[in-house]
């Protein structure tokens, strides 16, 4: 009964979503003030619809039923509570589902927090979100329905892939979709302004701390990512430029060269156009990794299950959204009035690179994920592996690197190169200086991993100085940029260290025996049995000492779940500030209890993490900007007046006004 | 009027990309790697003849593996995928079911042998395949890829991607039963 009752809601949703994304729409085009004012109410509508479908779902993995053909497949009794509840996302049909309900959510929050906009524009990036609602929810519904019945009921489900049974995986998920499809915001934001011909900075404006708010739980969602990949899949790699992985950093570049465009855009009437292709760019990867990952057309470490004719469906659905958008822009271009009045040496033309570099990059990894399809197009094979996105990425990086103090430190409009290379000429010596200095400490580094150290250095010293001679200006979203930048810095020194100066060792240990890598001394006493929860383990202990101290203890393991023969490869970590150590196991070799194990010893690699979660911050933080708020509420006053205006007048007024 | 047409062209430019990229995708989606069934099925095997991976001056040709069904698994070093399949590919070779044979594809050598080390080496032998150029006769579309290759040379079937215990049981048995039975 359940089941047909999150059906019903589903099929509610649909109607919902259908009627806004035409009501409003054809209030505007009518005039006619009362079908826009439907625009919210719908949202709020469609958004519980949604919710409550949701939770029909999870309700059904809490008491097992297993009557529903996606339950059975993705759990069992055995599973904790905890994974039956993420396993509502583990599989394709509620992964949909929840990218529609975080969809949902982001929409009713536009709903909410769209006051400051007349209502005719929140009527037009209201029906556009509509139709993104709508296009998913027909998906989920036609292509991929989570509560499809089974009969006869088995009596016990399957299980949940125990990739998935993890913590990383209950929460990467949820906030990766929200980066996601937190951009069809400026998406729609885009497509609304093209409609109605007005693009202006109130609309770039109003658009900015949506970008910057899905942006960070983009990049929330990609480190969680990384950091569930180099646990749980044991290798000790932390990025693996696998299709899925690229699928979400796609995306991610497009909004970082989006949230920067939007700066000059707001500010200086400048690359409207660029913004509004980046604002469609950026949307349209997210639909495409939706594609690239539910379609199986590219093979993948991460593809749990895909099938083609869904591959069609959301093919469609990016075919309409970026193919309409674009088609859109190729009809109002004319209208999109830009005044690029900037000179060569201005703040304008480094963003300008920033973007381009950040486009660059992203039609690289395109390229490289598509390129097995490219070139199976023109009837010849062929397979890249990761040194092309890692030579690649490398290239591309070293210009960033080095001209984003500079972008940073140039004024708007017109500036001077000799002054801004007068400025950093110090901060390069500081650079040097201190690069030297922990290059003593951390020595010997390879060439690539000294050069990652100098970036990082490089960025940490002009951003504490941009920060320090901010004076009175130090706005959230200037505090915020420079948290995201010291971000960069983290992320650029912690992956070089990681990158080129880790340490990894194969070896045959015995019970009682030790083995000592760079002062770590790893004592393994041999490897117990036991069971836990829904699978059996065999566990490993390791007494990591250096020299005499005691460090820690680790327990790597090798898992096996009954349901599944696929045996899992759990590492053990002792993370660390400077290091990770890190241990997994192999298998048994001998009857003495001797095993193969791994070690590895990663030099900063949290700094990595580190970063990205400073980018995280920055990017919340620049989206909570006072600016955003004074504006909404002067524009808010403005309409209420405007209202005033055009309902308080007398017949009397009219007669004049025709008489005039 | 030149002017205009500047306009137009970058008004149109994206949306023109756009539809040749929407192309590119629609043509892979036909030919899905998972689900297309390799049109070599039921044909010889491409000639090949390449050096051992262990014993470089060795070369190893179709001819050679001949009056034998067996499995030839393409891997590299350099593809992660391979690493989650290898305990599987290990087990197949361990229970004796399939003989198991190593592509080794677009490799170094060095890397290989290192990797192979490290997660063992189930292989009755590595063939090396450096320049792709036999990976290519077989259609390969990316790593891993396993073939069947039956007592007289014929492909007689084409697992793409990991080889996991579902493939073993649903794919790998039966085929194998059959090959006995000498069909």
């Amino acid at each position: 009964m359940l089941a047909e009752i999150g059906q019903f809601l589903l099929g509610l949703a649909l109607l919902t979503a259908l009627c806004l994304s035409i009501i409003p729409l054809l209030g505007y085009f009518f005039k006619r003030d009362d079908w826009m004012l439907l625009a919210r109410p719908l949202a709020y509508l469609q958004f519980v619809l949604v919710f409550g479908a949701f939770l029909t779902l999870v309700w059904l993995f809490v008491v097992q039923d297993f009557s529903v053909a996606y339950v059975w497949r993705n759990s069992n009794s055995l599973l904790p509570l905890r994974y039956r509840i993420s396993a509502v996302w583990g599989a394709h049909e509620g992964s949909m589902l929840l990218w529609v309900t975080i969809q949902t959510v982001w929409v009713a929050l536009v709903a909410r927090f769209s006051h400051s906009l007349s209502h005719d524009r929140i009527a037009r990036v209201l029906a556009v979100l509509g139709w993104v609602s709508l296009g998913f929810l027909a998906f989920v519904v036609f292509a991929s329905n989570p509560f499809e019945r089974l009969f006869p009921i088995p009596a016990e489900g399957v299980d949940l892939n125990p990739l998935l049974q993890d913590i990383g995986l209950i929460i990467h998920p949820p906030i990766l979709y929200a980066g996601y499809v937190g951009l069809s915001v400026p998406y729609a934001i885009a497509i609304a302004a093209l409609l109605g011909g007005d693009l202006d900075e109130k609309w770039i404006r109003w658009s900015r701390p949506w970008t910057n708010a899905a942006w960070a739980f983009l990049t929330m969602g990609i480190v969680l990512g990384s950091w569930w990949a180099y646990y749980e899949l044991g290798w000790g790699g932390w990025w693996f430029w696998d299709p899925v992985e690229n699928a979400s950093f796609m995306p991610w570049l497009a909004a970082t060269a989006l949230i920067h465009v939007q700066a000059v855009s707001e500010r200086r009437n400048a690359f409207r156009g660029w913004t509004v292709l980046l604002s469609i760019l950026a949307f349209s990867l997210s639909v495409l990794g939706t594609f690239l990952v539910r379609s199986g057309i590219l093979t993948s470490v991460h593809a749990f299950a895909s099938d083609p004719k869904r591959g069609i469906f959301v093919l469609a659905l990016l075919g309409f959204y970026t193919g309409g958008g674009l088609l859109l822009y190729a009809l109002r271009a004319h209208k999109i009035r830009s005044e690029p009045g900037f000179e060569l040496s201005s703040r304008e033309t480094l963003l300008l690179a920033n973007s381009l570099i950040f486009l660059v990059a992203t039609f690289t990894v395109l390229l490289g994920t598509l390129f097995p399809l490219l070139f199976d197009a023109f009837g010849k094979k062929i397979s890249i592996g990761p040194p092309y996105f890692g030579l690649m990425f490398f290239l591309i990086m070293v210009p960033m690197v080095v001209l984003l103090p500079i972008g940073v430190m140039m004024r708007w409009h017109r500036d001077s190169f000799a002054r801004v290379v007068r400025q950093l000429t110090p901060l390069f010596l500081l650079t040097t200086v201190l690069t030297i200095i922990v290059w003593w400490f951390l020595r010997p580094l390879p060439l690539k991993a000294l050069a990652g150290v100098y970036g990082g250095i490089w960025l940490l010293v002009n951003t504490l100085y941009a920060l320090l001679t901010e004076k009175g200006r130090l706005t959230r979203g200037r505090l915020g940029m420079h948290l995201a930048h010291l971000g960069v810095a983290f992320f650029v020194f912690g992956v070089s260290m990681t990158e080129h100066t880790d340490f990894e060792k194969d070896l045959l240990m015995n019970p009682g025996e030790s083995a000592t890598f760079k002062g770590y001394t790893f004592a393994f006493e041999g490897v117990q049995r036991k069971r836990v929860e829904n699978y059996i383990a065999e566990e490993g202990t390791f007494k990591v000492f250096q020299g005499d101290k005691l460090v820690t203890v680790l327990h790597p393991q090798k898992r096996e779940y009954p349901r599944q023969r696929k045996p899992m490869t759990e590492a053990a970590i002792d993370p660390g500030l400077t290091r990770d150590l890190y241990i997994s196991l192999g298998e048994q070799l001998n009857d003495q209890g001797g095993w193969s194990v791994r070690i590895y010893i990663k030099p900063f690699i949290r700094w990595m993490w580190g970063g990205g979660l400073l980018m995280m911050l920055g990017g919340l933080l620049a989206a909570t900007d006072r600016r955003y708020k004074r504006h909404a509420e002067a524009e808010k006053s403005h309409l209420a007046s405007q209202w005033l205006e055009k309902n308080s007048g007398t017949p009397d007024d009219k007669v004049t006004e025709v008489n005039a | 009027m030149k002017r205009s047409r500047s306009v137009f062209i970058k008004a149109v430019l994206p949306l023109v990309v756009f539809v040749a990229f929407v192309l590119l995708l629609m043509s892979g989606i036909g030919k899905n790697p998972r689900l297309i069934p390799s049109p070599l099925i039921g044909k010889p095997a491409p000639e090949f003849a390449l050096p051992s991976l262990h014993q470089p001056d060795r070369v190893i040709r179709k001819g050679d593996l001949l009056g034998q069904y067996y499995l030839l698994n393409v891997w590299g070093s350099w593809c992660p995928s391979c690493r989650v399949e290898h305990p599987m590919v290990t087990e197949v070779a361990r229970s004796g079911i399939i003989p198991v044979y190593g592509l080794n594809w677009k490799d170094e050598p060095e890397n290989a042998k290192a990797w192979l080390q490290r997660f063992g080496d189930p292989y009755r032998d590595v063939l090396v395949d450096y320049e792709g150029r036999t990976a290519i006769d077989f259609g390969v579309y990316g790593a891993p890829e396993s073939f069947v290759i039956d007592q007289k040379g014929i492909i007689r079937h084409k697992v793409v991607g990991e080889i996991t215990p579902q493939v073993v049981q649903n794919e790998l048995l039966p085929l194998i039963r059959k090959m006995e039975a000498g069909q």
